[in-house]
Parts: C-alpha cells; sequence; structure tokens
C-alpha cells in the first residue's frame, strides 16, 4: 500500500482507464549477486521502513533466515552452495517481488484496485481492496506473495513505491553496504548491468548476463547473474518466467467466452419460447380425460 | 393441486425440499462463485456483504452443496439410469425442441433430456467439488504445487460455468413445459400430464389402463 497516486497505469479487475494522467520514468533495482556478501542488512531495512515484524524462527542449519518469505519478510537472501566449472561456489541471491511489466497477479486478482501497477513499473497491493482469495499466488511465476493469517490479506516487497514516489530509493538499496542494490530508471540500470556483465566476463564469468525475463515483459527487479545461462542454481530462479497458458486461459479467453455462452443461452431460450410457444397437453389428451369425468 | 385419484404422485416431500434446498444453495454458489470469475460480475458480491464476505461464504456454500447434493444424487440415482428408449428419445431432441412429439419413444418417469441433465451434473459437481478443495486458499491450497491450483482454477470456472449453463436450461424447460413446476412444488400432476409427457409411467402409475 502506498501514497495516493496519479500515475496508475493498470489496476486488477478493471476494464476502464486507470488514473495515469501523469507519467512517471520506468524505474529498476539492479541486484548485482555477484557483489553481495549476504550480510542481510537489506532485510533489516526492508522490516525497518515498513515497520513489520517477523516471528522468531529457528536455525535450519542453514544462513537462510527466515527460511521463506512471509507476509512481514518481503524480501529474503537465499543461499546456495553450488559446484560449477570454476568450483564451489556460494551463490546468495536477494529473493522478492520482480515487479513484472505483465504481473501474474494484477491478471489474476478478482478484486477491482487490489493489484495496481504504476507508470513507472512498480507493482503494489492496495490491501485494503484485497479480498484474500489468493489468485495473486497462483497467478505469480516467481511464488512471491504471502497470505497473512493474521488479516487474509496479502503482503509482498511494494519496492519501496511510498519512497519512490518521494524520490528516494527502496531502503534496501540504501542500505546496501556494497553496492549490490542500486536503483534508478530502468534504461540507466540496465546500463549499469552491461557494465557490470563486461567486467565479470573480464573475470573469467563467460557466461554472466541480465536477468530481466521476457516471458513477463521484462521486469523492474533485475539481476546480475555469474551464470545466467543457468538461473536455477541461484535458489530456483526460474529460466523462462511467463504468466502460462493455465493463467491465460482462466483469466483471458474464459471469462468473455462464458459470459457470451450464458447470454446466448438466455436469449436463444426467449426466442424459442416466443416461436415455438409453450409445451402443454395436447387437445386429444385433455379431451380424453374431460369425456372421462 | 388437489390430492385426488385424478392426479398422481411424482414427487415426495422429501424429494421436494431436497430439491429447493439446492436450487437455493445453487443460487448463493453461482452467485458468490461470479463475483471472482469475472469483474463484470463483481457487484454481485454486495449480496453477500462485500468482496471478502463472497470469498469467505462461497466455499461454506459449497460444503453444504456436498451434502444436499449428495441427497439429490442418492434419491436420484436410480431413476436416471439410461436406457436403450431414452437414447433413442434424445435423438429426437430437435423435434422435441419444435414441439414435434409424434415419433417419440414413451418416456418413463423421467425422460432421456432428464436423465442427460442429471449426470452433466453429478459430473459437474464432482469436478467443482476436487477442483474447489484445490483453490480453498484458507484452508487447502498450501497443500498443492501451484500448477495444481492453476489447473483446479480453470476446471472450477469452467464446470461452474457449465453448471450455470445446465441449470439455466434446466429452468427454461421447466417454464416451457407447463405444469412441471408445480410438479416439483405441489408434488402432484394431472393424469393428462402424465400421459402427455411421460407415458411409460402414466401407463406403470395407472396399472397399464389407456
Amino acid at each position: 500500500m502506498a501514497l495516493q497516486s496519479l500515475d496508475i497505469t493498470r489496476r486488477s479487475a478493471t476494464s476502464t482507464p486507470s488514473p495515469g494522467q501523469r507519467q512517471t520514468q520506468k524505474v529498476a533495482k539492479l541486484i548485482d549477486v555477484s557483489k553481495c556478501i549476504g550480510c542481510k542488512a537489506c532485510q533489516v531495512a526492508c522490516m525497518e521502513w515498513n515497520d513489520t515484524r517477523d516471528a522468531i524462527g529457528t536455525n535450519h542449519g542453514v544462513y537462510d533466515n527466515p527460511a521463506d518469505l512471509t507476509e512481514n519478510s518481503w524480501t529474503v537472501m537465499r543461499y546456495s552452495e553450488v559446484e560449477t566449472e570454476r568450483g564451489l561456489e556460494w551463490l546468495i541471491r536477494k529473493d522478492g517481488c520482480m515487479h513484472c511489466a505483465e504481473p501474474g497477479c494484477l491478471t489474476a486478482c478478482p478484486a477491482p484496485g487490489a493489484v495496481v501497477q504504476y507508470s513507472n513499473g512498480i507493482v503494489d497491493f492496495h490491501e485494503e481492496n484485497c479480498i484474500g482469495c489468493g489468485y495473486c499466488i497462483t497467478g505469480c511465476p516467481f511464488n512471491i506473495p504471502r497470505l497473512s493469517k493474521k488479516d487474509s490479506k496479502v503482503y509482498k516487497c511494494t519496492l519501496c513505491s511510498d519512497r519512490v514516489a518521494v524520490g528516494l530509493e527502496p531502503a534496501c538499496a540504501k542500505t546496501c553496504p556494497t553496492g549490490a542494490i542500486v536503483f534508478g530508471t530502468k534504461e540507466d540500470m540496465i546500463r549499469h548491468a552491461e557494465e557490470r556483465v563486461v567486467d565479470l566476463k573480464s573475470r573469467g564469468y563467460d557466461r554472466a548476463g541480465i536477468y530481466d525475463p521476457r516471458g513477463v515483459g521484462g521486469t523492474h527487479v533485475i539481476y546480475v547473474l555469474q551464470h545466467a545461462d543457468k538461473p536455477e542454481i541461484y535458489s530456483g530462479l526460474p529460466m523462462d518466467p511467463s504468466i502460462g497458458p493455465l493463467v491465460g486461459l482462466w483469466k483471458g479467453a474464459a471469462k468473455p467466452v462464458a459470459s457470451l455462452a450464458l447470454a446466448a443461452i438466455g436469449v436463444g431460450a426467449f426466442v424459442h419460447y416466443v416461436t415455438k410457444g409453450p409445451n402443454e397437453v395436447s387437445e386429444e389428451i385433455e379431451k380424453e380425460f374431460e369425456d372421462e369425468k | 393441486m388437489k390430492n385426488d385419484s385424478r392426479t398422481l404422485l411424482r414427487f415426495t416431500v422429501p424429494e421436494r425440499v431436497n430439491h429447493w434446498l439446492v436450487a437455493l444453495t445453487f443460487f448463493l454458489l453461482a452467485l458468490s462463485g461470479l463475483v471472482y470469475f469475472q469483474p463484470l460480475y463483481f457487484p454481485l458480491s454486495q449480496l453477500f456483504g462485500g468482496g471478502t464476505w463472497a470469498r469467505i461464504l462461497h466455499p461454506f456454500f459449497g460444503v453444504a452443496m456436498i451434502f444436499l447434493f449428495g441427497g439429490m444424487f442418492f434419491r436420484f440415482r436410480k431413476l436416471s439410469i439410461m436406457t436403450p428408449s431414452d437414447k433413442e428419445w434424445l435423438h429426437h431432441i430437435r423435434d422435441i425442441a419444435n414441439g414435434d412429439e409424434r415419433n417419440l419413444p414413451e418416456a418413463g418417469k423421467l425422460n432421456g433430456g432428464q436423465k442427460l441433465m442429471f449426470w452433466s451434473l453429478v459430473t459437474c459437481m464432482v469436478l467443482l467439488i476436487l477442483s474447489g478443495i484445490v483453490v480453498w486458499r484458507a484452508y487447502f491450497s498450501f497443500l498443492f504445487p501451484v500448477v495444481v491450483v492453476r489447473l483446479a482454477a480453470v476446471v472450477h470456472s469452467v464446470a461452474g460455468v457449465v453448471m450455470i449453463a445446465l441449470i439455466m436450461g434446466h429452468i427454461y424447460i421447466g417454464i416451457w413445459t407447463r405444469e412441471s413446476i408445480g410438479a416439483m412444488l405441489y408434488g402432484r400432476v394431472r393424469r393428462a400430464w402424465a400421459k402427455q409427457h411421460h407415458p411409460a409411467w402414466y401407463r406403470e402409475m395407472t396399472g397399464g389402463d389407456k
């Protein structure tokens, strides 16, 4: 949930234009995995700024803490130890909402205005409109939204839409001590990421690249990966995420086809009644029983 | 309808009560379900106290439906077994719609169309129950992988729309065939009506005369 906004591009379950008089530049958060040291300052900053507090969990014998995203932890560091051609590598990925240009959550959401997309590219939940059905979880290609047990609303990273709206960078980018998280216009971030890829290649990471998946129209959180050919090794980052045919059918063709079919049945029944008339007992049979009396 | 020798008992009291409870539950389910099928119908959520209430109530209406429709299933399943004569009846569907019943095989207590309706509803109901459990986010969805939930969402939507279409047809045929709504409301039908629409049942009930 963010500030009242004049620059909404899309609202969930709404077919008319959204308030979009003001146009803003497309923004992006760049997460350079090669620079991340796994300090979790971003997790702390996220909780501080958004004033959410997760329950104290248990140690599972790994660095991941909390073990997964929750309604209070909108970003988590995911640690994976992977054998590559360079030997053992410790790959640490900051996980959270990717802010897709074509968001599966917004497509799936049935509540008008519960999910919005700003013209700067941020995808935000407006929880006061959320009905708690969890369809956004079903629609998300990255498994991000979390349903709160306390209030049955969904929560996720807002890309600090409230900070961005007043010209600040997201809390995680502000706090990152190594510069692994940077924030700016999408154009600038792509340019910066390209420089990082050139640098990584010169250091022997031949497959270094940018993760900005086309299947969801690109994202407003992008990664620089040392092994961009194998995103799955980064704790299951999907190779080619998309909204997918099932969600596409469910929230696409099914809706108009169903309404038209039901309308056709209604109209067809009416026309049938008007043209053929009611199905009554025939005169011969009526007469037969009349005579009996 | 007078309870005299000139009328025939078509549906018993428990059958009628069960039918109308299913009908009521169907309307609650269809109206609350359409809310999150398509934004066009979102205003229907006001009937239930808003979108969140529609979301909370819909699956509980579904649980009620499992028991109520289950009752209908056990009451009518034997009556609804398709016979070769029913299949022959269904081949004449075009003539029937045109009001031409000349070469029609004699229908029993339920005709081929009613039996086909019964089994279509049973099929939709089974699909709706199974997929409904998977998409019930508050209690069950977390037990299933996301791809199963997506598939269930599609199945639930399609089966729900087919169900609404079938019931629209069912209601129309009830209106079109005069006196049949009375049969479900009051239980009894005129002999002439029975002979017209369900001749084999008529003979069975009256001991073969006429």
